[in-house]
Parts: structure tokens; sequence; C-alpha cells
């Protein structure tokens, strides 16, 4: 009796514990990041990179899936709805934070539908001009606007891209005149550049270091805080003279809200290490990127950064 | 003789035994997942991406070539069998190579294809190899304002795709142009007709339009009238060309070739309009033009031709100056990046070995299709004797398949039913799916150069600093 009775008392005790059981044991499977983008872009370059070095740490595959669509917010929707056990996690980039404002019919709240598990990079962004833009540097360039130059065309991505909320900033902060050209992605307009046909853009390092280098286009300026290694000589915009000017193509790890903080830390941790792995940081450079410092790949650093950023496009996405 | 030593170099890049492992698996994984309905060579890509990541670059590079003109043999066998187009080329050679099947002359469509493809392919990697460089300066110069003049003249050619009623093929014209407007404005960012589906924010899909109005729809009216389709799946005999055939594609194929390479190096859509055109272009030059639309091999071998072209020379801007072309060549840029180079200008100079060894890699890649496809034809052809109970549920299944590993996205899928009503209506009106198809793909690129032109000039108004800036270059 003695022998049933313990046996029981085990076995409910266990019962009990099994969820915070799961939790030590995570990942028991394989877990699936989703990348709303379509493969070979460079959301999910990054995705691939970071995933295979977070496999060594957490001993699971773990797996890419893209599902594009609606500039990322559907595949998004997926991972917002999905089981928050850490086995569906989303890596997509600044975007997200936008997709209130630009998609008010979403059935999902962006900046309420995610638990937070890390940054991954930064990717800076450059203006760029045409090879024959008569200005000289970022200064000129400003004056240039301001004057003769001024409704200059701008190619972007599209409304809410990253190389749009670039302009946008740029306008908001300078008062310059810029004329707006959308296109379907950046590889048409980079086309349309280099070709001479628009006059500036704003774009992510990836797509402009290798045509800046080629001396194809004429850069301007990076819109990071600090000049940037992969171009030592582009001055900052804040250098010329346009005040606390930062935009970066933020990428980052988001858990479907629910997820248990222990998992989220275990995930952030694994983040943190892939981000030191030689692989990640010499593919992020070729990329004109570097990994985020292990400070910023954690849950708290995300939340900080993805609800500020949330504040500042829906106010200037609104604004226009 | 800098060519040849370059040339050299390529062959020695080309010629390891990795590297022709990795080019015939490459061209083989292609073929077979390309004859998948519905799949295309970017869907195909993008699945098979993945695969090529531990690969050294020149190694991977090669595959995914070998994968993307792989994939364009492919789709155009399910085109010709089975009606299923995965890609817009391959809705053209659909229209006679499908009729040339039910005629019991598969073997001799699939064999055009082939030939005209490598030949084709041949040409155009030759012209890579040759003027990559100066032609992709030249391509450059090409503004929105000379693509939009360039999509109205695909668009007024296209009425030659139909073989019925120019009316029709107007009215479907339109109705192809209608529907390309449905998604997100790319101005404004603006919903159109969505119906509040998120999932049309992008537009419609091409693959969910082409396989409902192509294949979906061909399989209800086989359905209604199954006797038809037995005849005509009786009498495969023919699997190989004759002299006659030889010389009647003989000019065709030499047209879409040229054709093919020349748009095949605009950047901003010209391929798009390859296949269309060389169509066109035949029928016009055709003495028998009532032959197309029931089984002209001139409107395969010209179509086949120019596509495969285009595909190569598409590879110009992507090499000589990192600008992607089209979706696929995105995908490729992708697949640079993940292997440590960014591709652009700097790439020639900085990894010649990887530049040559692409393009003869390129080469070689169109030798090994041919040598695989052409007897494979015979085993395609033997598909169309299955009983059609057997195989229509097996195409649509495929077909479904194929359409949600694009996306991942089951709204597509449903799509495909709609539009198999749609496309089925049509043929009861005596209307034709090809010419709504070119309107549907083109109409979005229409408006985008126009809305683009429009931009580029307005706020200049008087001065039009643009157009003065093209003068002075010229």
């Amino acid at each position: 009796m003695r022998k049933i009775l313990t046996a029981a008392l085990a076995a409910v005790s266990m019962a009990i514990a099994a969820p915070a059981f799961a939790q030590e044991d995570y990942p028991t499977r394989p877990i699936t990041i989703l990348v709303p983008a379509a493969a070979g872009g460079p959301s999910d370059t990054v995705a691939r990179l970071v995933a295979e070095a977070m496999r060594a740490d957490l001993g699971q595959q773990v797996l890419i899936e893209n599902a594009g669509g609606a500039g990322g917010s559907l595949g998004s929707g997926r991972v917002a709805a999905a089981e928050p056990d850490g086995y569906t996690l989303l890596l997509y980039h600044i975007g997200v934070s936008t997709f209130g404002a630009l998609y008010p019919d979403l059935a999902y709240k962006p900046g309420e539908a995610f638990d937070p598990v890390g940054l991954v990079t930064e990717v800076p962004m450059t203006v760029v001009g045409r090879k024959d833009l008569p200005p000289g540097d970022m200064t000129e360039l400003l004056g240039y606007l301001k004057g003769e130059g001024a409704g200059a065309t701008f190619g972007t991505a599209g409304v809410g891209a990253v190389s749009d909320l670039c302009g946008r900033l740029l306008v908001e902060a300078t008062g310059v005149k810029l004329t707006v050209v959308p296109y379907k992605g950046t590889g048409p307009a980079m086309t349309d550049l280099v070709g001479g046909q628009i006059d500036l853009m704003c774009d992510q390092t990836t797509n402009t270091v290798n045509q800046i280098k080629g001396d194809e286009i004429k850069p301007y300026a990076v819109t990071t805080k600090e000049r940037i290694p992969v171009l030592l000589d582009v001055p900052t915009i804040s250098e010329s003279g346009v005040k606390d000017f930062e935009i970066t193509a933020w990428h980052a790890i988001w858990a479907p809200k629910g997820t248990p903080e222990p998992i989220r830390q275990k995930l952030s941790a694994a983040l943190q290490k892939a981000l030191t792995s030689q692989t990640v940081i010499e593919r992020f450079a070729s990329l004109g990127t570097v990994p985020v410092p292990a400070e910023l790949a954690t849950p708290a650093a995300l939340d900080k950064r993805f609800q500020s950023e949330i504040e500042r496009w829906s106010k200037l996405l609104a604004a226009n | 003789m800098e060519l040849l030593s370059h040339l050299a170099l390529g062959f020695e890049t080309a010629f390891t035994i990795q590297n022709l492992l990795w080019c015939f698996v490459g061209v083989l994984l292609g073929t077979l997942v390309g004859v998948l309905p519905g799949i295309g060579p970017t869907a195909t890509i993008a699945m098979l991406l993945p695969i090529t990541f531990t690969f050294s670059p020149v190694t991977a590079l090669i595959m995914l070539a070998g994968i993307y003109y792989g994939a364009q043999y492919g789709g155009s066998t399910t085109a010709i069998l089975i009606n299923l187009p995965g890609e817009s080329s391959s809705a053209v050679t659909a229209i006679d190579g499908y009729q040339m099947a039910r005629k019991g002359r598969a073997g001799r469509a699939l064999a055009t294809a082939a030939l005209g493809s490598f030949f084709a392919g041949s040409f155009a990697t030759l012209v890579l190899a040759v003027a990559a460089p100066p032609l992709a300066r030249v391509a450059l110069n090409f503004g929105a304002a000379e693509y939009f003049s360039l999509l109205v003249l695909g668009l007024l050619v296209s009425i030659s795709l139909a073989h019925g009623s120019v009316l029709k093929a107007l009215a479907m014209i339109a109705l192809g142009l209608l529907l390309g407007t449905i998604g997100q404005d790319v101005t404004s960012g603006t919903p159109r007709y969505t119906m509040g589906y998120q999932e049309l924010f992008g537009g419609v899909n091409f693959v969910s339009l082409a396989v409902g109005v192509f294949g979906v729809a061909e399989i209800f009216k086989n359905l209604q009238s199954l006797s038809d389709r037995e005849v005509g799946v009786s009498r495969v005999t023919n699997l190989w060309l004759t002299g006659k055939d030889l010389r009647r594609i003989a000019m065709p194929v030499l047209r879409g070739t040229g054709l093919g390479s020349v748009l095949g190096i605009l950047p901003g859509g010209g391929h798009v309009l390859a296949s269309f055109a060389s169509y066109a272009a035949e029928k016009r030059l055709s003495k028998n033009p009532q032959e197309f639309g029931h089984g002209a091999i001139e409107g395969v071998a010209g179509p086949e031709s120019a596509n495969n072209a285009a595909a190569q020379t598409s590879f110009i801007p992507l090499l000589t100056l990192g600008i992607p072309a089209h979706p696929v060549m995105a995908l490729i840029i992708g697949a640079f990046i993940l292997q440590g180079i960014t591709p652009g200008p700097t790439v020639i100079e900085d990894q010649p070995a990887l530049f040559w060894g692409i393009i003869v890699s390129m080469w070689i890649g169109n030798i090994m299709l041919v040598i695989l496809n052409l007897p494979l034809i015979g085993l395609w052809v033997k598909m169309l004797t299955i009983p059609y109970r057997v195989l229509f549920p097996a195409i649509v299944v495929f077909a479904s398949i194929g359409c949600y590993s694009i996306d991942g996205n089951p709204f597509d899928v449903y799509a495909i039913a709609v539009f198999g009503v749609l496309g089925y209506v049509l043929i009861r009106l005596g209307c034709e799916p090809a010419p709504l198809l070119l309107g549907f793909v083109l109409g979005p690129l229409l408006e985008h150069f126009a809305v683009r032109w429009n931009h580029l000039t307005s706020h200049k108004c008087g001065k039009n600093k643009g157009l003065e800036r093209r003068r002075e270059r010229m």
C-alpha cells in the first residue's frame, strides 16, 4: 500500500512539475524561425546565419521558414497566433514596428502580440546619390536640396520600407524637399540610381557598399551614430550638423505573446553566443554590418527598442 | 585574346569534378522540381536555395544557376503536356505546345523546346562572355519612359496571342490588366480591391492565376467531354523531329534567340516580354498564321528560345552591376551574400574565377540539360497514357502543393479554385486565357513605369531636368 501511495504521490508531483520540467528541458525538438520575407533576401540571410550558430548551443535543429506577403505582416501574424512554447519564433526587422501604422486592419497589434527575445544586428544605412549629382558632401547636399535642387528625386522600396522611413526622417529633421519615387523593392531603385534616372536614395549598406566601392554611386553619409568600419571615410549625418539623426535597419527575434520568460532567456543566451561566432561576424561584415553587443541581444533591450520605434514611426507615418 | 584567357580560367574552374557534379545535380533538381505542375524557376530556386549554403561560393552559384535554367526546361514540360505553365514565359509555350500534345505530337514539341532552348542558351552565354559589361551600361539608359513605351508595344502585340475573336482578346487583356490592379498601390500603400483580405495586399499570386485559368479550367473541360481527351492520348507517335520540322524551326529559333538576348539585358522587366514578343513575331511572319493556336511548331520554337536566351542574358545586370533583373536574380543575390560575396561592379575584377566559372558552367549545364531531357521525353510522353481519372487528381494535388510552397499561404490554393472556375467560364464563352495572363503580368509593370515617369518629370515641369540630363549624356 505504502509503495502504491508513494508511487501515486511521485506521479502527482511529476505531473505538477511537468511544465517547469518542460522549460528546463527546452528545447526537446526542432525550433522554427519564421522569416516573413522571401528566401535569399537580407533578412533571410541574417536568419540563416544566426540559426546555424544557435543550433550549436541549443542542441536542436533551428529551421528557417519563409512566409512573405503584405510587407511581412502576414507571416508575422502567423507567429503571433502560434503556440507560445518557444518552438515558433519570428526573425524580422524594423518593419514590424510600422505594421500598426501601415495596416490598420491587422488582426493583431504588433506591440502586444509578441514577447521579445533579443536584437540581432543593426544594419547601418547610407545616403547615396547618383554619380554626377553636383553636391560634394552631406552639408552641400542639404544646401542643394533647399536651393536649386529642391524636389530632387528620392527612390524608395515602397511605402513603409526602411528606405522610405529614412527619407521621411530626413525630411522631418532637415526640412528639405524631396520627390519620393516608390519602387517595388530596392533592386530596381538601385538600377535607376546607377543609371542616373533618380537623384538620391537612402538604403542599407547591404545594398550600397559594393556600388559605392565600384564608384557607381556617390556616398554622402551613414545614418548611424558613429562611422562604420566598411566606409570609414564617409561621415555620419550628425557630423553634417543634423542633431541626433539616427536610423538603422535593426533585426530582432520575437516569440509569440505568452512564451515563458525562462525559455526566452535561454534563447537570448543562445543568441548572444551565436553573435560571437566567427562565421556570423565574418558574414555579417560582408553584409556591411556587425552583430549587436550581448547586452542588446536580450528581451529587455528589444522590448525597449521595439516600443520606442513603434511610437516613433507611428507618429511619422501618420504625419504624412 | 583576353577573352580566351578568361574563358580558359572559366573552364579550369567549371571543369573540376566537384563543380561538374553539382552543376549536374543543379540542372537535374531544377528539371525535376520544375516539372511539378505550377512550379516555375522562382519557386524551385527558393525551395532549393538552402541546400547550397554549405558549399564553396563558386560551387553554390554554379548549382543555383543550374537549378534556374533547369527549372526553365522543366517548366515548359508541364506547359506542353498538361497545359500548366509555372511562369509567364511558359504560358506562351502552353498555347501551341499543348495543342501539339493533344494532337499526339507531344514528343516533337518537347524536342523542339529542348533544342531551341539549348541553341538559345549557348548563344546567349556567348553574348554574356563577350560583351557583358558594355551591354549592362547601355541597358541602364533605359528609363521609365522607355520601359513604358516598350510595355505598350508588348500589350499591342499581345492581341496576336489569340487565335479567335480580336474583340474577345482585347476583353481578356483588359480583364488581365484589372486583375493586375489588385493589391497595394505602390505610391500611397493604399490597398485596392483586396476585399479586406490581407493576403491580397501583394496582389494576386501569378501561379494561382496561371494554374487556375490554364490547368484547372482545362481539367473541367476535359472532364466534361472525357472521350475527346482519350482520343488525344492514344496516338502518341513521332517522338523525334523530322527534317521538315527542323527546317521549320530553324528561323524561329534564330529570331527568338536574338529577341530574347536583347530583351533579357533590360533589368526593368524586358525578360517578361521575350517569349510573348517572339510568339507575336512568328505569327506575323508565318506563311500559315492560321495554324497558330492549333499546334504550330514555330509557336513553341520561337518563344522557348527567346525565353531561354533572356534567362541567360538577364544574368548580365546581376554579374556586372549587382542589380537583380527579376525575382530569381534577387534570390541569387541572396546566395552571393550568404557566401560572403556582395555582387556588384567589382566582382569581375575581384573574383574572376567565380565570374568566368559561372559563365562556362552555364554552357556546360545547357549541354547537360539537352542530354538529360531528350531521353526523358519518352518518359514524359508516357505520362500522358496514364488514365485521366488517375492523372487529373494528381495534377490538382501537385499544383496545389507547388502553389502553397511559394509563400506557405493556403489562400493561394483557394485562389486556384476560384480562378479555375473563372477559366472554365471563359472557355465556355470562347475566350482564351493567354491574353489575360499577359495583361495581368504587364499591367502592374505598366502602371509602375507610368507613375514613376510621372514622378520623375512632373516636379520639374517647365525645365524637365531629367530629360535634359539624358540628352546631355547622349
